[in-house]
C-alpha cells in the first residue's frame, strides 16, 4: 500500500500516464498528474476525484526549468513532498533520419530525455530529506532495439536508460531507486497513429500475441513503487508481451 | 541565539555522523571527516535551511571546511 505518500506523474491526462496515476491512487498514494494544458490538467483532476483518490491535476510543461520549480513548490505546499516520481510525458516525431529536420530532433530530445533531468533534479532534494524516494522512468522498447523511423525516440529512450542507471549509483546510499520500464507497443493514442497493416505486423511478433493495455504497464510501476522494488534499482523493467528478450 | 558557529557545526555533526570536537574550523569535509561528494551537497542543502538562503553551485564547491562555511555565511547574511 502506498498510503500517506505523494506521487508525481507527468504526462498523465491519457494513456499510459493515466494508468499509472489511477493505479497509484487505487494504492492509496496522492496522485499529482500534470498535463501540457489546463484543460488536460482539468481532466485528471476529475479522473481522480471520479475515483474517489486524493491528489489533483496540475498543468506543467516539463521542458520548461521555472514552471517545474514553481508547480513542484505548489504541491509540496498543497500535497507533502513527493517520493514517487514518474517520468512518463513522452512523444513523438517520427521521420526518417535522412528527412530529419532538426527540430524534431530537438523537440524529442528535449520532452522525452531532458525532462527526465529536470524533474528528477528537482524532486531529489525533497526525497533526500524524506530519506528515501522511488523515480521511475518510462523508456520504451525502441530505445532498446531501435525502430526505423525512430532515432530520435530511440535516441531519447535509450538515454533514460543509461541516466537512470548513473542516477542509482550516485544516491543509492540515501534509499532512493531508480529505474526504468520499457514499454512494448501499447494500445494508445500513440500507437493508434500507426498504419492498421503495421500494428498487425506488429502483434505477430509479440508471444502474448496483444498489444499491451497502459494498465500492464501501471501494476509494473505501482510495483516498483511499493515494497515489492524495495531492492530494484538501477533496472530496466522490459515490460512487452516478449517481444523483445533480453 | 547560538552563533553562526555553534549552529554550522551542528549541521555539520549531524549531516556528517562525526563528534563534535572532530570538527574544528579547518578540518576538510572530505579528507578528515569522511564526507563523500553527495554527503557535501547534503551538507549545503542543510546550511540553506539553516540560514534561510540559497547558495550557489560554485560558491557551494570552495565550502570544503567550518571555517570556509562560517566565512560565507557570515559575508553573505544579513
Amino acid at each position: 500500500m502506498l498510503t500517506g505518500k505523494v506521487a508525481l506523474v507527468t504526462g498523465a491526462s491519457r494513456g499510459i500516464g493515466k494508468a499509472i496515476a489511477l493505479d497509484l491512487a487505487a494504492q492509496g498514494a496522492t496522485v499529482i498528474g500534470t498535463a501540457t494544458s489546463e484543460g488536460g490538467a482539468e481532466k485528471i483532476s476529475a479522473y481522480l476525484s471520479e475515483a474517489g483518490a486524493q491528489g489533483a491535476g496540475k498543468c506543467l510543461n516539463v521542458t520548461d526549468a521555472q514552471m517545474i520549480t514553481d508547480v513542484l513548490a505548489e504541491i509540496t505546499k498543497e500535497f507533502g513532498v513527493p517520493t514517487i516520481l514518474v517520468n512518463n510525458a513522452g512523444i513523438t516525431r517520427d521521420n526518417l533520419l535522412m528527412r530529419m529536420k532538426d527540430e524534431e530532433w530537438d523537440d524529442i530530445i528535449q520532452t522525452n530525455l531532458s525532462s527526465v533531468y529536470r524533474m528528477s533534479k528537482a524532486c531529489l532534494r525533497g526525497m533526500m530529506k524524506a530519506k528515501g524516494g522511488r523515480i521511475i522512468n518510462i523508456a520504451s522498447v525502441v530505445g532498446v532495439m531501435g525502430n526505423a523511423g525512430q532515432t530520435n525516440y530511440a535516441a531519447a529512450k535509450a538515454g533514460i536508460i543509461g541516466f537512470s542507471k548513473s542516477l542509482a549509483r550516485e544516491v543509492g546510499a540515501r534509499n532512493i531507486t531508480v529505474n526504468t520500464i520499457a514499454p512494448g507497443f501499447i494500445d494508445t493514442d500513440m500507437t493508434r497513429a500507426l498504419p492498421e497493416e503495421q500494428r498487425a505486423a506488429l502483434t505477430n511478433q509479440i508471444p502474448l500475441s496483444r498489444l499491451g493495455e497502459p494498465e500492464d504497464i501501471a501494476k509494473s510501476v505501482t510495483f516498483l513503487a511499493g515494497e515489492g522494488g524495495s531492492y530494484i534499482t538501477g533496472q530496466t523493467l522490459n515490460v512487452n508481451g516478449g517481444m523483445y528478450m533480453i | 541565539m547560538s552563533s553562526i558557529e555553534e549552529r554550522v557545526k551542528k549541521i555539520v555533526v549531524e549531516q556528517l555522523g562525526v563528534e563534535e570536537d572532530q570538527v574544528t574550523a579547518d578540518a576538510s569535509f572530505v579528507d578528515d571527516l569522511g564526507a563523500d561528494s553527495l554527503d557535501t551537497v547534503e551538507l549545503v542543502m542543510a546550511l540553506e535551511e539553516e540560514f534561510d538562503c540559497e547558495i550557489p553551485d560554485e560558491e557551494a564547491e570552495k565550502i570544503a571546511t567550518l571555517a570556509q562555511a562560517k566565512a560565507y555565511i557570515e559575508a553573505n547574511l544579513d
